[in-house]
């Protein structure tokens, strides 16, 4: 399926994240960012006649999607829940490019969003926890997506040398880009490569500063059929490539915990845009952990296989750097609000492109590369989003 | 075999997974084996997800394999898991090929490593659930 400019994205919503959820709701959060989204992108109700939400880690509710458009006064042709963990932002990106090239609908508001706070998610127990099948791996004690991640970094290690302060550099230029975010929860509190290491360790190799902070926010974007797109008030952000694969749901599953399946939703895209990773001005990938960064740019094909490391370490990773990475801080220091934490890094790739980013602006941004990353590194998305069609 | 207090979440045996830990309650490790294109199966399922077949047959596996990667737990995941930090909780690659979530006991935390040759060993909680554990081999590199 060719979708290359087929859609765009013409509006976006945020709210928060905020670091505790101080009595919103998840629902009330995502709807406020679904209506910020349809005003940026000055379209009114009866003009968006398709819905996609993420389900909610805490508490959801049934069909979300029908008590979601009521609310906000849709009639959708189109409505559906997209679940793919962190994945579900970038995967809801092209499901409403290709309803849109269908014909099913012509401008689809896609929402995301949670309340959560962190002392909370901790004692009650962590819901991802219990990834199914929970029989075979709850009576082991697993610490949710924590010792998932951990266990690829100390595989990737083990078979490619790649060391403590080089995954901590990740955390550390990200934060220095979350310094130009007023949004992001860590705004204002640079941290260094001896900060990380020292903090403390939680899952071998990780320490706690490599690991995203689960709290409350929502983000919502529409996507829409370029003409629509051309008339509302911003540049639209055009879908140029996509792919998507999903291998495992346990890391024990998992063909490779060292190559993951982005090796193939990247190439997908990449063909399907016409462009290779040297073409790209802004890459804006998934980040639950510092681990999972150096993966991706490695199996995205911005390094060789092992070399992630080395790369990250040679490399300035900041929006004033030669290779700019997670210019809103990353989740790592924006903050993880469920589902939104992965939509964070799909707008931040629009505000770029729009020229929208401020001081932490990266210059003549014409194409990024966004990767949702769902599971532990089990449902994978890649997206090319660019200027022009 | 100790005797440790079952704080830990058990599993609840289902109709496909029952054999699985009843067998480890008597201390052997099975795998299901599909008898049609021959590939072992962890965890129990009803199916063969190689080639769909549904004929498959539980076999006792050799109980060898080696750590694939590790972590060591410092902070417990849930209260049941307090009293037990730092533990190794870790993806064993059988000799047979299925790779299972499980926890290497029997030695320090700072003793294991990716490559390690590990001996699955039991613990029974009651005669229809055990859990398999695994341990250093010290038999194995000699051989």
């Amino acid at each position: 399926m060719d979708l290359r400019g087929k859609a765009a994205i013409c509006g976006v919503g945020e709210v928060g994240p905020f670091r505790k959820a101080g009595g919103r709701t998840a629902v009330d959060m995502m709807l406020e960012a679904g209506r910020l989204a349809m005003l940026d992108a000055g379209l009114e109700p009866p003009e968006v006649d398709g819905l996609l939400v993420g389900p909610l880690l805490v508490g959801a509710p049934v069909t979300l999607a029908s008590m979601m458009a009521e609310y906000l006064g849709l009639r959708p042709t189109y409505a559906d829940i997209v679940d793919l963990g962190g994945a579900t932002a970038a995967g809801m990106v092209w499901r409403a490019a290709a309803a849109i090239a269908s014909g099913a609908a012509r401008a689809v508001l896609c929402l995301t969003g949670e309340a959560v706070d962190p002392e909370a998610f901790y004692t009650r127990g962590v819901r991802w926890a219990g990834l199914p099948p929970p029989e075979f791996e709850r009576p082991y004690g697993p610490m949710g997506a924590n010792s998932g991640y951990a266990m690829i970094a100390m595989r990737h290690a083990y078979e490619f040398g790649t060391t403590d302060r080089q995954r901590a550099k990740v955390a550390v230029d990200q934060r220095q880009n979350a310094c130009a975010n007023p949004r992001a929860l860590f705004y204002g509190r640079p941290i260094t490569v001896e900060e990380v290491l020292e903090s403390p360790l939680i899952v071998d190799p990780l320490h706690l500063l490599e690991i995203v902070m689960p709290c409350s926010g929502a983000i919502a974007f529409v996507v829409a059929a370029p003409e629509v797109a051309r008339s509302g008030p911003h540049p639209p952000v055009y879908l140029l490539g996509f792919g998507e694969k999903v291998t495992h749901s346990l890391p024990s599953h998992a063909l490779s915990l060292t190559t993951s399946p982005i090796v193939y939703t990247a190439k997908q895209a990449f063909e399907r845009a016409g462009c290779t990773p040297a073409d790209i001005d802004l890459v804006s990938v998934y980040d639950c952990y510092t681990i999972t960064v150096i993966v991706t740019l490695e199996d995205a094909g911005f390094c060789a296989k092992g070399e992630g490391g080395l790369f990250v370490e040679e490399h300035d990773l900041t929006y004033k750097g030669d290779f700019p990475v997670n210019t809103h801080g990353g989740q790592l220091s924006y903050g993880q609000p469920g589902l939104a934490g992965g939509a964070s890094h799909v707008i931040e790739a629009v505000y770029q492109l729009r020229e929208e980013a401020g001081e932490r602006q990266v210059k003549d941004c014409q194409l990024a590369f966004v990767q949702g990353n769902g599971g532990v590194m089990s449902e994978q998305v890649s997206l090319i989003l660019g200027r022009e069609p | 075999m100790t005797s440790e207090t079952p704080s830990r979440p058990l599993p609840r045996p289902t109709a496909i997974s029952a054999p699985f830990w009843r067998a480890a309650a008597q201390g052997k490790l099975l795998l299901q084996r599909c008898r049609r294109c021959s590939s072992f199966i962890y965890y129990p399922r009803p199916f063969c997800p190689t080639c769909l077949s549904d004929d498959l047959e539980w076999k006792e596996a050799s109980g060898r394999g080696t750590v694939y990667t590790y972590t060591v737990v410092r902070r417990a995941a849930t209260p049941a898991f307090a009293d037990k930090v730092p533990y190794v909780l870790a993806i064993v690659e059988l000799e047979e090929g299925p790779r299972m979530l499980t926890n290497i006991v029997g030695c320090p935390p700072e003793e294991v490593s990716v490559g390690m040759p590990v001996r699955a060993t039991f613990e029974k909680y009651s005669d229809e659930v055990g859990l398999v554990f695994f341990r250093p081999d010290e038999e194995a590199g000699n051989g």
